[in-house]
């Protein structure tokens, strides 16, 4: 897998070089600004982008701004956002576009759990979402909640894990549920949020969507 | 006003102050003349002719006389008040010192009237005859009244010399305006710079410690991972330092969160409380309108003022869920945080609604403070955002 990463910290960007050369992936471009960000995307055309969000020359948002740019010209391409904080104004921006192939957001912090960290990595890699449980908790304060009122307390739990990415078994084991119990629940969201059936993880992600009250692009 | 006893310090004191007052007064008044036909003498003996008079108050009557902070130029107004006072003080001196004068005099006289009595002879011609009982028994109730009468005099004869003394010596109205806007301009400037200190701390921080912490984490991490051959202490040791990495990075986290987060300074109060909203233990319904940025000062109260109030909450009032509504109308910002927990709450009651109190009033807003026992509470504040 060849991953292009963006990090302005030197002590962090060979960090993270170190780990994914260790779980067997491959950085071809490592940057420390957005614009060397959107040039080595564009040139290497990788598997998987990984920024940081502040990052020279004001120290802000500008990671974040190169993803969406980079969302919108090379539709598809996965992203990954490492971020000091939630900013789910720009997360729902990002997710928006899930349909279309993978994202994710991740406070910074997750990298220490390396291994939960590479299963996401892999995750948006695969056309999946990786998003932070606050990122989660955030766009839902964000939300008006009508047809999400619907759901049992339960439903929304499974709603909660499935948008932060897990797998129905992961989702059973969080919960300590059966996988056919997780189906189970899956289907009565799916119901109650009105969606028709379809490949199952297209359908998948527009309940996260709906669940995070951000319209889908496609 | 208490009316002091002839016997108590205070009538001593008071009478003191006038019996002095009148030749410090006459000879400041002599010197004053004499320096305004000199003006340099004017110009530098004038703070000194004042501060005699200052300490003569402050002495005898405890009462300081704030004193003028204009320079001491011919031109100022503050001079030619205080040369009216020089001018003036002879004159309230005569009167006060006479009439205080008279009333113990007379107080003394009266009351000593049975003494010719006892004499051979009386030591001359009274028109009334001082060997009549009746007569002596009158002089002696009137030197009674008047010894009563005195120390009020004396203390009303200092309170009419203390307030030409305040007009005159003291700040005027427009001085202490003047002094007040300064005052507040240096109350806006430490706040600010305190603000900004917090800013810096966590943008050091967060170039520092908190780059440094991840990535001691994640190699321990990596470590953890990849080095399963290792003998059983050693990767436990690993594990160990693995897990405190992490924990250490929670806690700094946390404390640059309730430092100055780095959101707030970012993208400013809408998202930095979307995120506050979404870490309280309960459902907070979150409402913010606010189209252009306040300053970050105010960002930082009303941020801190929500972030305390959902803490406390999360402490004290057992709710099962909150309202925030933040919205900017013109150059105000008003902030409500309401919860349906058990209300009861106070100002003084130690939960850090006084904290929130303290920052409100420093930069001039107002906060309101509704909770009946039983709930709900509401808290209201106002904030200038200009």
């Amino acid at each position: 897998m060849r991953v292009v990463l963006a990090e302005d910290s030197v002590l962090l960007r060979e960090g993270l070089i170190r780990l994914l050369d260790a779980a067997g992936m491959r950085v071809v471009a490592a940057v420390d600004e957005a614009e060397g960000l959107l040039r080595a995307a564009d040139e290497h055309r990788p598997d998987l982008v990984i920024t940081d969000v502040r990052m020279p020359p004001t120290h802000t948002d500008e990671g974040l701004r190169a993803a969406l740019v980079l969302r919108r010209q090379l539709p598809g391409l996965p992203v990954l956002v490492l971020s000091q904080y939630v900013e789910e104004r720009y997360a729902a921006r990002l997710l928006a576009s899930a349909a279309d192939g993978g994202v994710g957001y991740l406070l910074k912090d997750r990298v220490a759990d390396v291994t939960e960290f590479i299963d996401a990595l892999r995750r948006v890699a695969g056309g999946g979402t990786a998003l932070d449980p606050e990122v989660v908790a955030q766009l839902i304060v964000r939300g008006d909640s009508d047809p999400l009122e619907r759901l049992t307390p339960r439903e929304h739990e499974v709603l909660k894990l499935m948008a932060e990415g897990r797998s129905n078994a992961g989702i059973g084991q969080a919960l300590v549920l059966s996988e056919g119990a997780v189906g189970k629940h899956i289907g009565n969201i799916f119901t109650k949020l009105d969606l028709p059936p379809a490949e199952g993880d297209h359908r998948r992600v527009l309940a996260v969507l709906r669940f995070l009250k951000i319209r889908s692009l496609s | 006003m208490k009316v002091p006893r002839p016997w108590s310090a205070r009538a001593w004191l008071d009478t003191a102050h006038v019996m002095i007052g009148l030749p410090v007064a006459a000879t400041l008044a002599a010197l004053t003349l004499v320096a305004i036909a000199v003006p340099p003498v004017l110009r530098g003996g004038m703070p000194y002719f004042t501060l005699v008079q200052r300490s003569r108050f402050e002495a005898f009557l405890g009462v300081r006389i704030p004193p003028v902070r204009t320079p001491d130029t011919l031109r100022s107004a503050a001079t030619w008040r205080q040369i009216g006072y020089h001018l003036l003080s002879p004159i309230v001196g005569v009167a006060a010192a006479v009439l205080v004068a008279l009333a113990w005099g007379g107080a003394v006289v009266g009351l000593l009237a049975f003494l010719p009595a006892k004499l051979q002879k009386p030591p001359m011609e009274f028109t009334f005859d001082l060997r009549d009982q009746r007569v002596i028994a009158a002089y002696m109730v009137i030197g009674l009244a008047l010894l009563l009468l005195a120390p009020m005099l004396a203390r009303g004869m200092a309170a009419l010399d203390l307030f030409v003394a305040r007009t005159l010596l003291g700040p005027s109205r427009s001085e202490l305006g003047q002094r007040i806007e300064t005052l507040t301009e240096s109350r806006a400037g430490v706040i600010d710079a305190a603000d900004a200190e917090r800013r810096r701390i966590e943008r050091d921080l967060h170039d520092g410690a908190q780059q440094r912490l991840v990535s001691l984490a994640m190699n321990l991490g990596l470590a953890r991972a990849t080095l399963t051959d290792l003998p059983e202490p050693a990767r436990e040791a690993i594990e160990q330092a693995h897990e405190e990495a992490k924990q250490a990075l929670k806690e700094l986290r946390d404390f640059v969160r309730g430092l100055h987060p780095a959101v707030l300074n970012d993208q400013g109060l809408d998202a930095a409380l979307s995120g506050v909203a979404a870490r309280a233990p309960f459902p907070v319904k979150l409402r913010v309108d606010i189209e252009r940025r306040v300053t970050p000062t105010i960002e930082a109260v009303a941020f801190f003022i929500v972030s305390e109030a959902l803490t406390n909450i999360a402490k004290h009032a057992a709710a099962t869920k909150a309202e925030v509504r933040v919205r900017r109308e013109r150059d105000r910002l008003h902030v409500l945080v309401h919860d349906d927990g058990c209300g009861g709450a106070r100002m003084d009651g130690g939960t850090g609604l006084r904290g929130l109190a303290q920052r409100v009033d420093a930069v001039d807003g107002a906060l309101k403070l509704y909770s009946p026992f039983g709930g709900p509470t509401t808290i209201e504040v106002d904030l200038p955002c200009e």
